[in-house]
């Protein structure tokens, strides 16, 4: 949909001949660990490059569950824990997703009905697909996943996420047979889990590897499996929205949410799905119009966008 | 008009009452301790029993043609004739599996339906049950008053159309509408009963305490039935006409005012038919003449109560001679046929006059025969300050009602039962919960402005017509030109009645 021009002006990017600086947003692509770290608007504290940690796939037989996997960022988690039964309040902290909800269905239902061939006419498209909302919080995507049919698993690091997310798929005949893990991406990986489609919306913002995180939505994957994340753009224009205007001005959104240098261009987002095995297909934006107060599908990723991608098949 | 039979089962529901409220509450009772852990997972199809009281998807309180639309109107889109359908009405005539004859007296109870419903009949394929019985297409209309200083004439070839509405029997399209539905394979169910009570179970998620109910079922509405039945839904729909009970248990409050006007409506013969309809505003109140076909034609007379009761209860002679009367020569003049456009002022405007503009004033059918019985029915305007509440929607009379003059009322039940069908399938096919607050907020904003501004033009036409006053007559008068002469006024007009535009200007 958006950005057709875009997506093939990124896939010249990765060709390792292209060292063209094209413009300060593009990522000079240098080596391939170094590649996330480099961040020149931001003045946060750079990670240590990926090189340094301990290699993810060791010869432990048997992970202990005290290991924290790499992809998760405490101080993230606390944030969460703490406005957690708000999750399923309309009206409270957590109002925007709530709103924007529809929008981001429609573009996931519209893609994945076509990548799994199905009839987008019918009531349950997606009956015996499986799928797992990586970081499902509450459970506002997973619900609507299971009511169009599909056999959702719903992770999430936060303990009271997923008690929130049970006991209110429970209150639904059509929803109480999603299945709530607390747990993490790479756990999964670890018990060799399988999904025909994985998805991970508004959660990149918030890991501390998104490479390394994209890496294990990956796994997860089938080969020929589809792939939806949704993020927000590291643009101005998405500070001055996201963050001023949806945090401080409007309070929309509880202070301190969203760090802006842990938000992702789309380019970067399609470089670590590709290193991932997980080629782009489509991205889309979401704009919000203040005069109606919907939101809905547009090309302009400038500022919230969501990427469809499929799992190269091996 | 289900009123008199509604009036005979009351006494027996009475009756049944102090047996009903024990038979749900125990089973529920029951039920709570056994799904008090929450680890329970309950695999149900929606129509599964769990506690042995089914659930369906929509419960369509109220089996008119408004609620029936919408069942209709449900069953015919892919994405929602899955659902199950309930629908609560103690009309034994739902039930029933005897046609309408075609030897059956014309019912004074008719409906004039706009192009715009029948292309909403027609996509839910119900229109071609609706040919198959009595129905009069009209393509012309005369609007004139009683001081015979103006009068307007509307055809459908003004605008470029066929027809400007069709007048059916209610009963037909009801029945019409019942049968398009079960001639499709949606699951519905039809409890022959009355709505006693409702009950939204809240459910407050606070972490780490037991308080919560967590059955299977414990969001939904569920609905007490005057017959003993209870019943779970997730949406509660209320068309149960305009003294909805739906609306009094969902707490909504209402503004309007009764109209100090009662209609009289009977079904008269005449000599010959006439593809016209007719009405005439007398100081009391207008007086329409709409074809029905095989010369028949319905009466809606609306005049002061007083004067009501006197012409329901004189002789039929003496109220045939009131009602030529009334649409003839008695009460006024005959308007002046102006064969030459409306003088000078407005000849810069005759290059683009409709047809209908050059077309003399002509004088309706003779009434000879009274085909049925008097009917009164008092008027009132209402308009339910929402249309939603958690878990509860209204369409139709429950919403909205409207002075019969424009022969709109209905059809904005009609628009609304379309627009929350469209509404549903929305939300089916982004899988949220059909009766959550924001998916149904999206039904009523669309349909509050369309029928807050039908309502108040309607308003204005009965208020401007109860004054009788010299310079207002004038000015009517000049109105009625005005409209007749303006074509584009006169456009805008015809497709705002049709149905055609959803707002009377911007559109």
């Amino acid at each position: 949909m958006a950005s057709k021009l875009l997506l093939s002006q990124l896939r010249n990017i990765t060709r390792p001949t292209h060292h063209r600086l094209i413009n300060p947003n593009f990522i000079f692509p240098l080596k391939n660990q170094t590649l996330i770290h480099s961040r020149p608007y931001s003045d946060a504290p750079q990670p240590p490059p990926v090189g340094s940690k301990p290699p993810p796939t060791n010869a432990d037989s048997a992970p202990t569950h005290k290991k924290i996997s790499s992809s998760l960022n405490q101080a993230e988690l606390a944030k969460f824990s703490a406005i957690a039964e708000t999750w399923w309040d309309a009206e409270g902290p957590f109002k925007p997703l709530h709103v924007m909800n529809p929008t981001r269905l429609a573009f996931i239902r519209s893609t994945l009905c076509r990548h799994f061939g199905k009839d987008p006419y019918s009531a349950k498209p997606f009956e015996g697909l499986k799928f797992v909302d990586v970081g499902c919080g509450g459970g506002i995507l997973s619900e609507p996943l299971a009511r169009m049919g599909a056999t959702v698993t719903g992770i999430d690091a936060v303990e009271k996420n997923i008690n929130i997310a049970q006991l209110h798929a429970d209150l639904d005949p059509g929803t109480s047979s999603i299945e709530y893990l607390c747990t993490t991406a790479e756990k999964l990986v670890e018990e060799q889990r399988k999904f025909d489609a994985v998805l991970a919306l508004e959660v990149i913002e918030h890991v501390a590897e998104p490479a390394e995180f994209c890496k294990s939505l990956s796994a997860l994957t089938v080969s020929g499996g589809a792939n939806v994340i949704s993020t927000i753009n590291r643009s101005m224009r998405a500070y001055a929205t996201a963050i001023v205007v949806a945090e401080y001005l409007l309070h929309w959104l509880p202070k301190g949410t969203h760090e802006w240098s842990s938000f992702l261009t789309p380019e970067e987002l399609v470089l670590i799905l590709q290193r991932a095995s997980i080629s782009v297909q489509e991205m889309a934006g979401f704009v919000y119009n203040p005069l109606t107060g919907k939101w809905s599908l547009s090309d302009d990723i400038s500022v919230n966008f969501i990427a469809y991608g499929t799992k190269n098949t091996e | 008009m289900n009123r008199a039979i509604v009036r005979r089962i009351t006494p027996s529901i009475r009756t049944w009452r102090s047996t009903l409220k024990t038979f749900c509450s125990d089973t529920s009772e029951k039920l709570h301790g056994s799904h008090g852990d929450k680890a329970v997972t309950v695999k149900s199809s929606s129509l599964d029993s769990t506690d042995n009281v089914p659930q369906y998807d929509v419960a369509i309180v109220g089996g008119g043609m408004v609620g029936m639309a919408l069942a209709c109107s449900l069953a015919s889109m892919p994405l929602t004739k899955h659902l199950n359908v309930a629908i609560i009405d103690s009309n034994p005539a739902l039930l029933a599996r005897d046609s309408i004859k075609k030897e059956d007296a014309p019912d004074p109870r008719v409906s004039t339906v706009t192009p715009a419903t029948i292309s909403f009949f027609k996509g839910m394929g119900a229109w071609q049950y609706v040919q198959l019985h009595r129905h009069a297409f009209f393509d012309r209309m005369q609007v004139w008053d009683y001081t015979g200083l103006a009068y307007t004439r509307y055809s459908a070839r003004d605008v470029g159309k066929a027809v400007l509405g069709c007048v059916v029997e209610n009963k037909v399209l009801q029945r019409s509408l019942l049968s398009c539905m079960e001639d499709s394979d949606v699951k519905k169910k039809i409890y022959p009963s009355r709505l006693n009570s409702m009950t939204l179970h809240k459910s407050s998620l606070i972490s780490g305490t037991d308080s919560i109910s967590s059955k299977p079922s414990g969001s939904l509405a569920k609905l007490n039935l005057s017959n003993g039945d209870c019943l779970y839904a997730k949406l509660v729909v209320g068309a149960d006409g305009s003294k909805s009970h739906v609306r009094n248990l969902a707490g909504i409050s209402t503004t309007g005012w009764k109209y100090p006007q009662n209609a009289i409506i009977c079904t008269v013969e005449h000599t010959e038919d006439s593809r016209c309809a007719w009405q005439r505003f007398l100081r009391t109140g207008p007086i329409a003449l709409l074809p029905m076909g095989d010369n028949y034609s319905n009466i809606v007379w609306t005049m002061d109560p007083q004067q009501a009761a006197d012409r329901r209860s004189m002789n039929e002679t003496d109220f045939l001679k009131a009602v030529n009367d009334a649409l003839d020569d008695g009460h006024g003049p005959h308007p002046q046929s102006e064969r030459m456009g409306g003088g000078g002022i407005l000849a810069w405007l005759r290059s683009d006059e409709t047809s209908s503009a050059s077309e003399p004033f002509e004088v309706p059918p003779r009434i000879t025969k009274l085909a049925s019985d008097r009917m009164v029915f008092p008027l009132s305007l209402m308009h339910a300050n929402n249309y939603v509440s958690k878990r509860v929607v209204l369409i139709g009379d429950a919403a909205h009602t409207v002075h019969p003059l424009a022969g709109q009322g209905v059809n904005l039940g009609f628009g609304d039962a379309n627009s929350l069908s469209k509404v549903i399938a929305e939300g089916v096919a982004v899988g949220s919960d059909i009766g959550e607050m924001t998916l149904l907020k999206r039904y009523e904003s669309e349909r509050k402005a369309a029928n807050i501004a039908m309502m108040a033009i309607l308003d204005g036409f009965q208020k401007a017509y109860s004054i009788d006053f010299g310079p207002l007559n004038v000015l009517r008068a000049a109105a009625f030109h005005g409209v007749n002469y303006i074509s584009p006024l006169k456009k805008n007009i015809i497709s705002y009645a049709s149905g055609e535009q959803r707002l009377p200007i911007f559109t």
